[in-house]
């Protein structure tokens, strides 16, 4: 599962959707691996805005990656500057979450990751 | 300038919507002159750009065909007629001012019988009934500079019943080709890891297209199964997201039989954006509460609305059963419950599912879309049907999305339809149509006949009930005396 994925995804508990604290997921003993994937500007730049920039800033800096600045980029920002473009997709599409868990920051629930494959599947009474 | 569609005669229903799509995906106002279901030639017109500029036109016409997997060429017309001698006349009246420019190119003639055939004799003096075009160029049969094509329409079997010429005639100058080779690249057959209900590659680019998968966009297949929605969204460039409740689905084998397996078989894995175990009554992913003030997306805390697309073949309750998580009678089964309170939180626990409505399922779909997908981002599924009149089951509607297209695969007694749908802007979407979807009645029910009427239709056989007045007292109503509700 692509670092990306971490920016669209919640807690499944129907009780936690309200609260702000359920995202993003903070990972917990993870694996991470590194894929080799062709930059694509164009995707970066479509999904830049809506890509929500303080819950990737918490997930990169959870992951052990240096910090991203406190707001993103602009869509100029990232058609001049190659590196910041290559740092963004390094991060979002190369880098895989492989083994671990998602932690809700509100229930604590534990969704755990096993070859990149999370599972939010909740028992009965927590639906 | 009218140009000439050559469909293939196959899936007749989707061919419309497919290329209207691509003319949407690649900004191209198409005009439709004449079509038919019946007939493998489509007449378009393109737009002329100013200054008028033949190229250009032909460029479009390339591109707008490029992608398709029901058409397999796109030509420049000439004319057209309902015999040879009409043709030739329209020919030589309307297109002498092309004839110039191909003078001494090399070239090629075709003949392109639909349906019909021709003697070689026959065909070799039908070719030069168009000498007078005068081309000087050296004719070869192999990567000739341009290829003229006689198209010729004849009615169905008219060779066993003597019929001596074709209904109607196109002729036209070859353009280019669409994609109808890309479903052999993605055969089932082919395919590392396939399940029972995986989805026809054919039909699954077909899908993808009137979706507008493209590279830049990233699509998501709540029911994905082994993969077969999101491998044809990649296939044209999207980044492609997919999620099963059940998970054995997309782990496979866990060697080379697995979800991603199949990405790598066709080198797509660049374009595998994850992959998740999730149930769509409980997901996971964020949406934006519809109706939220500055709903457009850049409301605090949710941003949602992240998708460009979504592609799926649901469950329909027959070949896979319908589920989500629960459990169905927690009265009559506290201990389930129980159990689950105390073991949910080893790794091996397996949360109980219980029955759903297909139709229910069907609207937590629309909902979930017009909550996640961008403006003008769309929604495509399929969804079955019976195709006796009187228990077919509705269109889905959502105030939030607008019905694109319809189309439909014929089986036996039953049919499945791909419906698309787009995502209407928050501020064109009608408040009364919102209201009305708030004061409905949901079905309700607890057994998958209950709660899937086409389920139950397909094992009675699809059979014509009895007409109304003859059911007894007291038995369950049944689909097809009321309609569900949408």
């Amino acid at each position: 599962m692509k670092v990306l994925t971490l920016n669209f995804l919640t807690c499944a508990v129907k009780s936690c959707k309200s609260s702000s604290d359920s995202f993003p997921l903070h990972p917990k003993d993870a694996e991470l691996a590194s894929d080799d994937v062709e930059v694509n500007p164009q995707l970066l730049i479509n999904l830049l805005p809506r890509l929500d920039w303080k819950a990737l800033k918490t997930t990169s800096t959870e992951l052990g990656f240096p910090q991203l600045p406190d707001s993103p980029p602009t869509i100029e920002d990232l058609q001049s500057d190659e590196k910041l473009l290559k740092d963004l997709h390094s991060l979002l599409m190369e880098t895989n979450l492989m083994e671990g868990k998602l932690v809700c920051g509100v229930c604590g629930h534990e969704y755990a990751v096993r070859e990149g494959i999370p599972n939010f599947l909740l028992p009965s009474h927590l639906v | 300038m009218e140009y000439l569609i050559r469909f293939s005669q196959s899936h007749e229903t989707f061919r419309l919507p497919e290329i209207q799509a691509l003319a949407v995906l690649e900004g191209i106002e198409m005009e439709v002159v004449s079509y038919s279901l019946d007939s493998p030639f489509c007449i378009i017109r393109l737009p002329s750009p100013s200054p008028p500029s033949l190229t250009t036109t032909t460029s479009l016409a390339r591109k707008l065909i490029r992608r398709s997997i029901l058409a397999m060429s796109i030509h420049e017309l000439w004319g057209h007629g309902p015999s040879l001698s009409t043709l030739h006349a329209t020919i030589q009246s309307t297109t002498s001012h092309l004839w110039p420019q191909y003078l001494q190119s090399s070239f090629k003639f075709t003949l392109d019988s639909y349906q019909g055939s021709r003697s070689s004799p026959q065909k070799v003096s039908i070719i030069n009934s168009f000498s007078y075009l005068g081309f000087l160029g050296p004719i070869k049969m192999r990567n000739p500079d341009e290829e003229f094509i006689l198209h010729e329409d004849w009615i169905f079997n008219s060779t066993p019943l003597g019929i001596p010429e074709p209904k109607y005639l196109y002729f036209s100058r070859y353009l280019g080709s669409g994609m109808r080779d890309l479903p052999k690249k993605l055969d089932l057959k082919k395919r590392r890891y396939i399940s029972t209900t995986s989805m026809d590659a054919e039909l699954a680019l077909i899908t993808a297209n009137i979706a507008l998968a493209a590279p830049g966009k990233i699509f998501y297949d709540p029911f994905c199964g082994t993969g077969s929605f999101p491998i044809a969204v990649a296939e044209f460039g999207a980044v492609a997201f997919g999620s099963d409740i059940d998970g054995r689905s997309i782990r496979g084998d866990e060697k080379k039989k697995t979800l991603k397996g199949n990405f790598e078989q066709y080198g797509l894995l660049g374009r595998l954006g994850g992959t998740f175990t999730a149930d769509l009554t409980n997901s996971p992913i964020r949406k934006q509460p519809l109706g939220a003030p500055g709903g457009d997306g850049n409301r605090d805390g949710v941003k949602g609305r992240v998708f460009d697309g979504i592609v799926c073949d649901p469950p329909y309750g027959v070949r896979e059963g319908l589920m989500v998580l629960g459990v169905r009678d927690p009265e009559k089964t506290p201990w389930v419950e129980r159990k689950g309170r105390e073991m949910y939180k080893q790794a091996d626990f397996i949360p109980p599912r219980k029955p759903y409505g297909f139709l229910a399922m069907l609207d937590d779909i629309l909902q979930f879309a017009a909550q996640t997908l961008v403006d003008n981002g769309r929604v495509a599924f399929w969804m079955p049907t019976a195709n006796d009149e009187e228990q077919e089951m509705p269109v889905p509607s959502h105030p939030y999305l607008e019905t694109l297209s319809v189309s439909t695969q014929v089986f036996n007694k039953w049919s499945r339809r791909l419906i698309c749908y787009r995502r209407i802007p928050d501020k064109d979407v009608d408040p009364a149509a919102v209201k009305a979807r708030e004061e409905e009645n949901k079905p309700t029910g607890k057994t998958a006949d209950e709660l899937n009427p086409f389920r139950k239709a397909y094992f009675e056989g699809f059979q014509t009930p009895p007409a109304t007045g003859t059911s007894t007292p007291g038995t369950p109503t049944t689909t097809t005396q009321t309609p569900p509700p949408n």
